[in-house]
């Protein structure tokens, strides 16, 4: 369980002078299991906020706690203690490229062991047994030792996914996941991510630019705009109105449209291919 | 109000450093001007020109007719004292960098340690090679030990500071993620640096190299021994036979060299 309370984040305050606010008294908690998908426009916060629970963005003031620990609180050995407890999934994936899946999955172990046995490879029997049921779980158990970059985006999301979850995380932060794939391969990220989540009872909030995928894939969602929480809900109760006050005016419906195409699209050929195999 | 806007039809690239007219006119005249003036005080004397070039053809001659052999004893011994100094320069240079260049790196250190470490890549890159080793030789005496002292030295200054630019460089989700993942720093450089600067790294280790051997001919004019300080005697004995085949033996190392780290590192890409 996470709990957020009064979270704030101000850029540029050295010498007191007072910067941008990119997170205001964001106050919400994300139960077990639950996939929390955090929508607003560019710049409303939802990178500044992510990045808070992991401390890559040190935070202004209010409290974060996972379990018993205040993540905006911790220092040094304690903090990393933290991060490992929490998993992350990028929006460009950052894996390590020149690395093979293998290093980038095992890489999630960084936390849990000693530098020598990182930098001589050779990282505990469960940990490497652990990192190939996950690389079969995301479907890539035939590319461990293929160097990262030589993988399509698609797959580089399910080797970031599979990082992730080797830190045996109490919570995934995922940021944009799907924002360089294609509509279908975001699905299937997507599908993917949920599916873990639900397997494992493991909460997440999910940054997310598209409004429908949202829809489709959150348990629940937060609207922010300019830093502050203007939506908090289920996914049916995000209609055009709340829509328009989060994002500005734009035409809704014809997105919803679109994105039933897709999935349309996406149904058909899935029929055509269980057709065409029978 | 219907009919078509005229649109130009030519179009010339606008100024771009000096949009002043006037300037534009003045700049290119003033520093032919300057050029006339520099000219006229370098006191070219005509009659020390022919003298000159008389012994000019004398070199020549020598280049034409490399003697490798009533100097061999002492070229061979030249060349592995400049071997040797090379090697060891560049392997203790870049055992020095690597840690100089991590913490002149903006983005992995704390300001403090960041501002020593550029100072001292700047010492290093601000004293020219000649100049450490007249100071180098003046402490240790004459022979390859000042040499290597001084490559190692001036290594330092071009290695680290290459290095750290390249760590600055790096992609920062990648370093981001590994630091997520609650690694330690000495970690982060491990997975997140080294495998982004490593191909890098190794070139430059290797073209530090073949400019170490080419500064190794350099530096024992002044007495910091190696090749350079035969060729030296041999050019001080007017035996430009002698200075010839050196010149020749040093050139073919450095294209050497130059072929061997060019398709090493394309084959380490």
């Amino acid at each position: 369980m996470l709990s957020i309370d009064r979270l704030s984040k101000t850029y540029g305050t050295q010498g007191g002078a007072s910067g941008d606010t990119a997170l205001n008294n964001v106050t919400f908690q994300v139960p077990q299991g639950q996939v929390l998908g955090l929508i607003g426009p560019s710049g409303a916060g939802k990178s500044t906020l992510i990045r808070c629970i992991n401390r890559l963005v040190e935070p202004s003031s209010g409290t974060i706690r996972l379990g018993e620990t205040d993540l905006a609180a911790v220092r040094g050995r304690d903090l990393r203690r933290a991060r490992r407890r929490i998993g992350m999934i990028f929006q460009e994936y950052a894996l390590v490229e020149r690395l093979t899946v293998m290093e980038n999955v095992l890489s999630g172990r960084l936390g849990y062991v000693p530098f020598w046995c990182s930098f001589t490879r050779r990282f505990p029997g469960h940990d490497i047994e652990n990192a190939y049921r996950l690389l079969d779980r995301v479907g890539l158990l035939d590319h461990a030792d293929k160097r990262a970059d030589a993988l399509s985006g698609g797959q580089r999301q399910r080797v970031g996914i599979a990082r992730a979850l080797s830190q045996e995380p109490e919570l995934l932060l995922v940021d944009e996941p799907t924002a360089s794939l294609d509509p279908r391969t975001s699905r299937q990220i997507m599908r993917l991510i949920s599916e873990i989540c639900r397997e494992r009872e493991l909460p997440a909030i999910v940054n997310i630019h598209d409004v429908p995928l949202a829809q489709q894939f959150m348990h629940r969602i937060v609207g922010l705009r300019r830093g502050e929480m203007v939506f908090d809900g289920a996914p049916d109760d995000l209609d055009d109105a709340m829509l328009t006050e989060i994002y500005g005016a734009e035409d809704w419906t014809a997105m919803r449209q679109e994105h039933e195409d897709d999935t349309t699209a996406e149904q058909d050929t899935r029929l055509q291919l269980a057709g065409g195999a029978g | 109000m219907n009919h078509a806007r005229q649109y130009p039809r030519h179009w010339r690239r606008p100024p771009q450093i000096i949009t002043d007219r006037r300037w534009r006119r003045i700049l290119p005249l003033a520093i032919l001007a300057y050029l006339i003036l520099a000219l006229g005080s370098l006191e070219i004397d005509g009659a020390r020109l022919i003298e000159g070039l008389e012994r000019g053809a004398r070199f020549a001659h020598g280049f034409l007719q490399p003697d490798f052999t009533s100097r061999w004893g002492d070229i061979r011994q030249g060349l592995i004292e400049s071997l040797t100094m090379t090697l060891t320069a560049t392997v203790v240079g870049i055992l020095v960098s690597v840690p100089i260049g991590i913490g002149a790196a903006r983005n992995l250190v704390p300001r403090p340690i960041y501002l020593v470490c550029r100072s001292i890549i700047a010492v290093s890159r601000s004293l020219q090679e000649i100049i450490i080793a007249i100071f180098l030789v003046a402490m240790f005496g004459f022979g390859p030990f000042a040499g290597f002292v001084t490559l190692a030295f001036a290594s330092i200054g071009f290695l680290a500071k290459l290095l750290a630019d390249d760590i600055e460089e790096i992609d920062a989700s990648q370093a981001e993620a590994i630091r997520a993942t609650g690694a330690s720093w000495w970690q982060l450089i491990h997975y997140a640096v080294q495998p982004q600067v490593m191909p890098r790294l190794l070139g430059l280790s290797l073209y530090r190299l073949d400019i170490n051997f080419r500064e190794s001919a350099v530096i024992g004019i002044v007495g910091a021994g190696g090749i350079g300080a035969t060729l030296n005697t041999a050019i001080d004995r007017y035996e430009y036979d002698s200075a010839g085949a050196i010149l020749l033996i040093v050139i073919a190392i450095v294209m050497l060299a130059e072929y061997a780290s060019s398709y090493l590192r394309k084959t380490l890409q």
